[in-house]
């Protein structure tokens, strides 16, 4: 170790991780690069487009804002791991059947997003709702309609389910 | 349609057993994208594999004195850092231009710039390294000398003797020119009732692929071979660029394109610095990689739509359009682009103005300049955005001054639906268009007549609401009237192959490409439609320049019309070929037969003959049992290429519902509505998809979207935070309907889709505001984007 590189550890989708990073790596190049977690995609690099969007201790942020070195002894939950637990697998089925991805760039970003707005909410929430809280994620091929739909239909299937 | 051609005479091909042509079913390809397990050229990594990052000319023009790289070149990681005169020697250089567009001239580009920057961002030295971040470290460390020159920014003075000429090769900064005049135009305006004029300005923007432009270039010394991983909409005109520039043959360059992270245009271009990355991996004998990041791109993806156009619309007092005429100048950056050049966008305003309309007096003028700006060039709807709306704003502003309704304007001059086939006055070819049953069937879907009501009462409340409508065409299924004539190896064909697996799957190899829009789907329904199996039996491979017939790729709207086509014949083919093989087996006539779900059928009585697994097992391992001489053949290709008519016109209308709040000048979208004729629909929700998807880029060219530049030629506002694109919340829910015109040139009868949105949104939203300001007594704004402060401006208040 130096000072341009620090040692930590993590989980990451349950696994256990140490590794030595350098300082200035963020979060998403450490897991893309560094562990080939390559679901979380990079748009702007600079906090706005949201397609790095992952879970860090369970709170969704964006992997290109937070250094790898700030995620030392934190639970970090990537689209991968999302898929592989089943959490998200209705929201996924849902944006297939209503074609609301089509490049999928922004998708695993989307869903992350989408499912830390199900799993808040109390009630249904309303299609506006549904809008402002997806408005950190942005999609160029969809209009956003598709994925309103999606996931106001997972909401309703889940409230459902809970009755 | 002669779809009807091979079914039993009660049925429509449509409604064969086994047919998915009209059918929503999903995207075979989507379950790996929504679990983040697609490979997106971003994510390919390969042994040795080195990454490449761009020293950007800082300024918008200026000689490049020199460049000293040692430092860098010290640096740890660093494999090479390489200019511009070395690169040269690997690449040669390339000039955009076509000659079916007449005149238009262009200065060769090279892959690095070698003795001048002519646009803020142009690359001028690439540093090589093992990790992106030890290139961009490295980057820092090159020392380029500049000597600033004059930087021509404003299109307007472009042309001006006073003005520098930015290549001096060329005489002066003129690109392209193009002037129409048809009918009697004068006389028209002069007999009149009414005249209207107004300045329409469009501001430049770009594409914004979430995964920005990618490469990953791999010289194989030893096969003597490129492989280029390319996120790009035309593999085959792109393998045919590299091979070209490098001095190979094509056979020596594959082109793969996996999953692309979106593309609207911008990912069929030939850019410098992918260019360059080719070149260094063949210098350097290894694994090169470029992804732009997102400051990178909006300085080099190309730009669109810039454009100032002077335009007038006569109109009798019964609502007659008299004619029309424009004037175009637009500012395309100092370099036509290549191979599909930076004339196409006037040229298609200049085709494009009027079009829906019965008007046979119409005249135009286009000039396309060159300016010291990053280059402008073919974008999602070419043309059709800016087109529509000056057309429909002409319209609008037509329909206010008699003091007639719009719609009714447009209904007293859009071209009859029983007037085809016939032309626009610009020469335009219209097979078959449905413009009055499109209108018709918008204005019952937005209850036009309710919303009149709704907008009167509320602006009693001082609420200020606008309705708005846009009719447009859309160019799609290009011949090679496109691009062919003009000597660019772009083709405007596509083929499919289509195989019989050795357990009753069928593979299909096609030309096309996929970007998101759907293209897998749309072949494999076409497939599994004309041959007979589920559409889950068929998987679907593109990209990839080694394996899949010769192809034009994903642009202009074709895919599904040119490449469904394509896949639906092959089908057909193979069907064929398979039943011949099963009347062998069978000892039947194959007339007798056909296949349905996977199964050899009677075809009269629809009972089940034989399996396609056990078919193809006799024919793959037992053909010993066959009868002597009999030959299987169980794969198939076809080929498909438009020819009864340059482009498959579509049409369509859009309406817009919105309010505008005048204390604060913002814009809140209430509704969008959009009928289209793309001819039979093959997957409904796909073209629902595409259309809403294009909606919303017309929305944010309308509202949001702006490339704002300096005198001096800086881009200011590139990154993501300052240039907004739409987001979720500020978007409408959109509401789609169809009118079906079939084409006959094609017995699927398909026509695009994916560029209607785009092309009348930006005009209706425009038309919406207008309308909610008018009692206002605000000018028209005609200003894109439509931001509040142009908003308050227009009313006053600023």
């Amino acid at each position: 170790m130096n000072d341009r590189t620090l040692d930590i550890s993590l989980t990451v989708n349950g696994a256990r991780v140490q590794d030595r990073v350098e300082a200035r790596k963020t979060l998403v190049d450490f897991l893309r690069e560094d562990l080939a977690l390559t679901g979380s995609h990079v748009g702007c690099e600079h906090g706005v487009c949201g397609a790095c969007t992952v879970r860090v201790n369970g709170e969704i942020v964006r992997g290109c804002l937070m250094l790898a070195v700030q995620c030392d002894g934190a639970a970090v939950e990537t689209i991968e791991g999302l898929s592989d637990s089943g959490e998200v697998s209705d929201l996924q089925a849902a944006f297939e059947q209503r074609n609301a991805l089509q490049c999928g760039y922004c998708t695993p970003g989307m869903i992350t997003a989408a499912q830390d707005l199900l799993r808040r909410s109390k009630k249904v929430p309303s299609r506006d709702e549904i809008r402002e809280h997806l408005s950190g994620n942005y999609c160029r091929c969809t209009g956003y309609h598709a994925i309103v739909d999606a996931v106001e239909a997972v909401a309703q299937a889940r409230a459902g389910a809970r009755k | 349609m002669k779809i009807t051609d091979d079914s039993p005479p009660v049925l429509t091909a449509l409604d064969r057993p086994n047919s998915y042509i009209g059918r929503s079913v999903p995207r075979p390809n989507l379950q790996r994208l929504t679990q983040g397990r697609g490979l997106y050229v971003s994510d390919v990594t390969l042994p040795r594999m080195a990454h490449v990052a761009y020293v950007r000319s800082p300024h918008a023009h200026a000689r490049i004195v020199n460049i000293v790289t040692e430092a860098a070149k010290k640096t740890p990681g660093v494999i090479a850092a390489v200019i511009g005169a070395e690169l040269a020697k690997v690449m040669t250089p390339w000039v955009g231009v076509l000659t079916h567009l007449k005149g238009l001239k262009s200065a060769p580009q090279a892959p690095l710039a070698v003795e001048r920057a002519c646009w803020q961002g142009e690359a001028v030295c690439a540093v090589v390294a093992r990790t992106r971040a030890e290139a961009e470290d490295a980057c820092e460390l090159v020392e380029v000398r500049y000597e600033e020159l004059p930087a021509v920014t404003d299109p307007e003075i472009a042309l001006d003797a006073k003005t520098p000429v930015i290549h001096a090769s060329l005489g002066d900064n003129l690109c392209f020119e193009r002037k129409l005049d048809v009918g009697a135009v004068d006389k028209a305006f002069a007999e009149s009732d009414a005249v209207v004029e107004a300045t329409f300005r469009f501001g430049r923007h770009t594409g914004v692929t979430t995964e920005p432009r990618a490469v990953v270039a791999d010289w194989n010394e030893g096969e003597q071979r490129m492989t280029v991983y390319h996120g790009t909409q035309a593999p085959h005109m792109m393998q045919n660029l590299f091979a070209k520039h490098l001095g190979i043959a094509e056979h020596q360059v594959r082109v793969l394109t996996k999953d692309v992270g979106g593309s609207f245009g911008i990912k069929v271009h030939t850019y410098a610095d992918e260019m360059a990355t080719v070149a260094l991996s063949k210098l350097l004998k290894r694994p090169v990689k470029f992804v732009a990041d997102r400051i990178e791109s909006f300085v080099t993806d190309i730009h669109a739509r810039d454009h100032r156009i002077k335009a007038k619309i006569g109109v009798s007092k019964d609502g007659t359009i008299t004619a029309f005429e424009i004037d175009d100048l637009t500012g395309i950056g100092p370099y036509s682009v290549y191979p599909r050049t930076s004339g196409i966008e006037a040229n298609q305003i200049v085709n494009l103005v009027g079009g829906p309309y019965n008007c046979p007096n119409y005249r135009a003028q286009a000039r396309v300049v060159f300016q010291n700006k990053n280059v402008m060039c073919q974008y999602r709807a070419v043309g059709h955005p800016i087109a529509v709306a000056v057309t429909e704003g002409l319209v609008d502003l037509a329909a206010a001054k008699i003091g007639m309704d719009p719609l009714e304007l447009r209904r007293r001059n859009l071209i009859p639906d029983d007037a085809y086939p016939t032309q626009s006055a610009s020469g335009l070819k219209f097979e078959l268009l449905s413009h009055h049953e499109a209108l018709a069937h918008l204005d019952s879907m937005m209850n036009y007549a309710g919303l009149r009501a709704e907008q009167q009462k509320l602006r009693g409340k001082g609420v200020y609401r606008g309705i708005g409508f846009a009719s447009f065409i859309e160019v799609t299924n290009p011949s090679a009237a496109f691009y062919g004539v003009g000597g660019a190896r772009i083709t405007a064909m596509d083929g499919a192959t289509v195989k019989l697996d050795a357990q009753g799957a069928i593979i299909v190899h096609t030309g096309v490409t996929e970007q998101g829009q759907g293209a897998e789907a749309v072949v494999a329904q076409c497939v599994a439609s004309s041959f007979g199996v589920r559409v889950e039996k068929v998987r679907v491979i593109t990209g990839d320049t080694d394996n899949t017939p010769y192809g034009g790729g994903t642009w202009a709207s074709r895919a599904a019309g040119i490449g469904g086509e394509a896949a639906w014949q092959a089908g057909k083919a193979l069907r064929a070929n398979v039943l011949a093989v099963a009347a062998s087996i069978l000892q039947a006539k194959p007339d007798d037969l056909d296949i349905r779900n996977g199964l050899v059928v009677d075809k009269d009585k629809g009972t089940e003959r034989l399996p396609l697994d056990e078919l193809a097992r006799i024919a793959y391992f037992r053909p010993d049992t066959l009868p002597p001489g009999f030959q299987a053949e169980l794969m198939a290709t076809r080929h498909y290429v438009p020819r009864a008519w340059p482009f498959a016109f579509t049409n369509g209308i859009q309406g817009s519902y919105l309010e505008v709040d005048i204390e604060t000048g913002f814009v809140k979208l209430l509704k969008h509505w959009c009928v289209e004729d793309c001819g039979t629909i093959i997957n409904p929700q796909l073209v629902d998809e595409q259309i809403r998807g294009g909606v919303v880029q017309g929305i944010g060219a309308a509202l949001f979207e702006h490339c704002l530049y300096d005198e001096r030629g800086q881009l200011l506002n590139g990154n993501m935070a300052d240039y907004l694109v739409p987001m979720a919340v500020e978007m409408p829910d959109i509401e789609c309907g169809h009118v079906v015109s079939p084409t006959a040139d094609s017995e699927l009868g398909a026509k695009g889709a994916g560029e209607a949105g785009t092309a009348g949104a930006p005009g209706s939203v425009m038309n919406a505001i207008n309308d909610a300001l008018r009692p206002l007594g605000a000018q028209p704004l005609t200003d894109m984007p439509f931001t509040p402060d142009k908003i308050l401006r227009a009313l006053g208040k600023v």
